[in-house]
């Protein structure tokens, strides 16, 4: 029982006898978590289910997303392999290569989807630098505020308002609102976590608030209509508002206990836009009902309190402001899409993390867990 | 890191720091988690009866509008493949009351025959995914859709759908160039882009129509209707137009094509014909054709197995992918060969005893003429097909040089510009053979090819293109077969088309043109019947080849196989000599008899293009004139 409490948490445990022993050692050598592996399996697995469903049942969309899968598994080994240091060590460079890359892209880059996203290496991968800047971005906030004296200071927030900003912008510009949304997250994150005054955070929410219509002129007209649309969906039932109305009704109808794996007549007959990527929660809700919703959610809920958990117990501050950022993100993923599919939040291109079908972004997920993972597991070899 | 740079810096008050902040975040993480519940329970309980019937009764559905597919025309607005509207007959299992009492509904009204019912009811009983339409019966007529419309209310789940079908009106003499549209097949899927071919069944599968499938498209539309619960449509909401793919008009002159296809009716062969100043192909014909209307509706097993197994392959492209020794024809291309390599000139001549012998080599290789033409200059050597002049050019110019040059010609590659399928047949090497055999090359081989034997193969179109940049005297243009495509012409001036030929003396285009000449009007003329009435100069060159088996591993009846076995045609002209409108290769397989059928052929291409309405050949008429000619042998 205290052993329990004790890992729960996320304070070292001192093997007490040799059987027990021997188990843990197996997972600290794999340098990984049981509980939040398991959970991240199981979210996967239930994952899978709905994607067949969700992708017309074509066996091979569940089967590209389960190799990725296990493409994503093999990067979060590796990186859980690493020791903090090396992430702390390996931030500038990333950061710098990361935002080198988004204004290459910015010259350079390949159209996909009606936005430039994606770096071209010939021969070699189209790459999207705002994936990498996911992680490049917690790990360079958190390395720079580690080394300052927290809570931080005017000019240390100003510091991380231009690391912050100037990604934020480039990603925003391409224009992948989503992206720019979460990497902004990522790293304001970091600075909340650092302890940013209560007052601070009182008068930034003020100032945005205020800069909101400057934000607006800003936007890109289809970015503007989903606000609108937002607002009022029934204002545009055939344009813009219409994967509202089609993913709310999808999911309202689905009711307690849904309409039965393969049964969603919205989500199999009719026309769901992105039913597979960003809409599958309407799946997911049509075919399992609230049932089905409030165990994912749930599911959802357990890995983000293990992470946070996980967090607290890392050995030093970088550790623990990059694990915290990078779970919370996870967190905001969730919010987000369920969010914009069920009609809370305007629609921004956030995919249901692990369930959506999408390799680049899995394998950022699951790299964000392997970093956590390194963070959690190499506490116990240097003194805090 | 091991120590702070900081000497205020306190890990304790940072890890208090975090642990607060952390609790904070935590808390705010389930409130947001409880806020998505709570809209969850807003919508899957509370308002679960409003979406519930939102969902079963009125939809909103979406709808795919094809694009109508681009017309083609002819070069003079003729045209050459449309859009058939038909009806087809779809069902939506889950929609239908009661199945078996609407199946039997249907066979009554539409009257099928009990085989018709039996596929009918296989048809119903494929697997199908839930909700998707299920095609039954296409190609509705009138009295079945009148039918089916007066005992709608009876029919739930029951559409007719109007869709627009590819219709070739003159199919078997067009296929080859136009090609034909099928159904989209699986592998086609995977590289589609889904949204501009949605609701699109059909595909470009050869020809102009796979070449140009991009432009003959289009994209796809969108229509937002509302249906009933039954799925039926009851108001259109909204509409996103489907761009129409653009209308393509071909440089194919359909009045020459049909003369083409007439001429080879009832043989083997190809023919292609273009103007050599532009590269425009004017015809382009592979005999025998099919109905190519077949491969677009669907064509059953059993007929597609009989153009498959059919000896005469008419599937086989023979104009672009046929691959044949080209003969005799090549002699002006390696005549131009060794005057630009020097190693003859318009007035050098040998001595011909009936063959020629390489160095220390005993081995005769035979004129066709057993006992030779004796003195032979450039221009007779053409005329009368002398080969002894050819081995000796060959054995000086040697593979090397000989195969550059010819490559220089097109020959070895392909030489279109819009033509989808080409083959590049085979211009022997030295290097090609290692590759290939292994084996390091003969000089015998050399002789070989020197009058187009051996291992050389031509396409009919190539030949086409080699003689349009001879006529060109050097000028080189690549075949193409689209002039137009929507608004916007087909520029004159074509990439990478390959560099233009160049001699020493310009004088030396008109020596080997006299060749050509003297081939259909001089006196020794290998083709000299087919000049007679000439009303304007042409140049020309026969040539015959041995046969190789188009289908070696084809059977075949006892009967067929002399006429099977009997040499091919061939002949290339251009014509009027000081201006050339027109380029022509023809081939005739298994002709027999040298080359004088195909040369007739060629001659009626030119005429047809050259002369005034009432002039025109017949068909009918050149084929008299063969069989009156059948048997009196011309030459090489």
């Amino acid at each position: 029982m205290i052993d329990l409490s004790h890992r729960l948490r996320g304070h070292p445990v001192r093997p007490p006898a040799s059987g027990i022993a021997r188990r843990r050692s197996f997972w600290e050598r794999l340098h990984l978590d049981p509980w939040l592996l398991g959970m991240l399996l199981l979210l996967m697995l239930a994952g899978l289910v709905v994607l067949y469903s969700a992708s017309g049942q074509y066996l091979q969309v569940p089967i590209a997303q389960g190799v990725r899968f296990g493409v994503a598994l093999t990067v979060m080994l590796v990186l859980a392999q690493f020791s903090p240091a090396t992430f702390q060590r390996w931030a500038f460079p990333a950061y710098l290569a990361g935002l080198l890359m988004l204004v290459a892209v910015e010259l350079i880059g390949d159209m996909g989807m009606g936005a430039q996203r994606w770096l071209v290496i010939p021969g070699l991968i189209r790459f999207q630098p705002s994936e990498l800047m996911k992680l490049a971005m917690p790990m360079m906030v958190a390395s720079y505020l580690c080394r300052r004296e927290l809570p931080p200071r005017v000019r240390d927030l100003a510091v991380c308002a231009l690391l912050i900003g100037m990604p934020v912008v480039l990603i925003a510009k391409q224009p992948d609102l989503g992206t720019s949304l979460l990497v902004a997250t990522a790293g304001v994150f970091v600075v909340l976590l650092a302890g940013l005054t209560w007052r601070f955070i009182a008068g930034l929410s003020l100032l945005a608030t205020a800069a909101l219509p400057l934000l607006w002129m800003n936007l890109h007209n289809y970015q503007r209509q989903r606000v609108l649309t937002f607002l009022d969906p029934n204002s545009d039932p055939l344009g813009s508002g219409w994967n509202i109305i089609q993913s709310t009704t999808a999911i309202g109808s689905g009711g307690l206990m849904g309409k039965g794996w393969l049964q969603g007549t919205q989500s199999q007959l009719e026309f769901l836009p992105e039913r597979h990527t960003d809409f599958i929660v309407a799946v997911l809700g049509e075919e399992f009902g609230l049932v089905g919703m409030l165990a994912f959610l749930v599911l959802y809920l357990m890995i983000v309190i293990r992470g946070i958990v996980l967090a607290g117990g890392a050995k030093n501050t970088f550790g623990r402001l990059l694990a915290g950022s990078i779970i919370l993100t996870f967190f905001i993923y969730v919010f987000v899409n369920v969010g914009m599919v069920s009609g809370i939040l305007p629609v921004v291109g956030v995919p249901l993390p692990l369930v959506s079908f999408g390799g680049t972004s899995s394998v950022t997920l699951m790299a964000g867990f392997g970093i956590l993972m390194a963070i959690h597991t190499h506490r116990r070899l240097l003194p805090r | 890191m091991h120590e702070s740079p900081d000497k205020l810096k306190s890990p304790e008050q940072e890890l208090r720091i975090f642990r607060v902040r952390s609790l904070v975040a935590a808390l705010v993480v389930i409130a947001l988690t409880a806020l998505l519940m709570g809209r969850l329970v807003y919508l899957q309980v509370v308002q679960h009866e409003v979406y519930s019937t939102r969902s079963e009764n009125n939809r909103v559905r979406v709808e795919p509008l094809p694009p109508t597919r681009g017309l083609i025309y002819d070069r003079n607005g003729v045209l050459l493949a449309e859009n058939r509207p038909t009806y087809n007959l779809t069902l939506v299992r889950e929609r239908a009351d009661n199945l078996p009492a609407t199946l039997e509904l249907l066979e009554t009204l539409l009257a099928l025959s009990a085989d018709e019912a039996k596929a009918f009811r296989a048809r119903v009983s494929q697997p199908q995914r839930p909700f998707e339409p299920a095609l039954l019966m296409s190609d509705l007529n009138e009295q079945q859709i009148a039918r089916l419309a007066i005992n709608r209310h009876r029919l739930p789940g029951v559409e007719v759908e109007a869709q627009l079908l590819r219709y070739y009106p003159d199919a078997p003499m067009l296929v080859h160039a136009l090609g034909y549209v099928g159904r989209i097949n699986t592998d086609e899927l995977k590289s589609l882009d889904a949204g501009r071919y949605a609701g699109t069944h059909f595909i470009g599968k050869t020809g102009v129509e796979r070449f140009y499938e991009d432009a003959l498209h289009g994209q796809s539309g969108l229509r937002q209707v509302e249906t009933n619960a039954r799925g039926r449509v009851l108001s259109e909401l909204g509409r996103t137009n489907p761009v129409p793919g653009k209308d393509i008009t071909l440089t194919l002159d359909k009045e020459l094509q049909s003369l083409a296809f007439d001429l080879l009716d009832g043989r083997r062969g190809a023919i292609v014909a273009m103007a050599p100043a532009t590269g425009e192909i004017l015809a382009m014909v592979s005999v025998p054709g099919y109905d190519s209307n077949q491969f677009v509706t669907g064509i059953d097993v059993g007929s597609y197995r009989e153009l498959q197994h059919d000896l005469d392959l008419p599937l086989f492209n023979r104009a672009i992918r046929g691959q044949y020794p080209p003969g005799s024809t090549i002699k002006p291309f390696l005549a131009m060969a060794g005057l630009a390599e020097g190693s003859i000139t318009p007035e050098k001549t040998i001595h011909d005893p009936g063959y020629f012998q390489l160095p220390n080599d005993s081995r005769r290789y035979r004129n066709w003429l057993r006992w030779g033409h004796g003195r032979v200059d450039l221009e007779r050597s053409i005329a009368v097909s002398n080969n002894t002049y050819y081995y000796t050019l060959a054995h000086e110019l040697g593979i090397d040089r000989l195969h550059d040059r010819m490559r220089d010609f097109g020959f070895g590659q392909r030489v279109g510009h819009d033509i989808f399928g080409e083959s590049n047949a085979l211009m022997p090497s030295r290097e090609w053979k290692r590759d290939r055999f292994g084996q390091s090359w003969y000089p015998g081989e050399t002789l070989s090819v020197g009058i187009g034997q051996g291992y050389w193969q031509v396409t009919p179109l190539q030949l086409a293109t080699a003689t349009s940049v001879l006529a060109n005297r050097g000028e080189w243009v690549k075949p193409r077969i689209a002039s137009r495509i929507g608004d916007e012409d087909v520029p004159v001036e074509l990439a990478d088309t390959p560099p233009d030929l160049e001699l020493a003396n310009e004088a030396w285009w008109d020596r080997v043109f006299a060749g050509m000449e003297k081939v259909v009007s001089g006196s020794e003329g290998t083709a000299r019947r087919t000049g007679v009435g000439l009303e304007y100069r042409m140049g020309g060159k026969s040539g015959t080849a041995q046969v190789f088996s188009l289908g070696q591993d084809q059977r075949y009846e006892a009967d067929e196989l002399a006429e099977r076995l009997r040499d091919h045609a061939l002949f290339i002209a251009f014509a009027p000599l000081d201006d050339p409108q027109i380029a022509v290769s023809v081939i005739v397989e298994n002709a027999g008899g040298g080359s004088t059928h195909a040369a007739h052929l060629a001659r009626a291409m030119t005429d047809a293009w050259l002369l005034d309405e009432d002039e025109q050949p017949d068909a009918e008429e050149v084929r008299e004139i063969l069989e009156s000619d059948d048997g009196n042998v011309a030459g090489n």
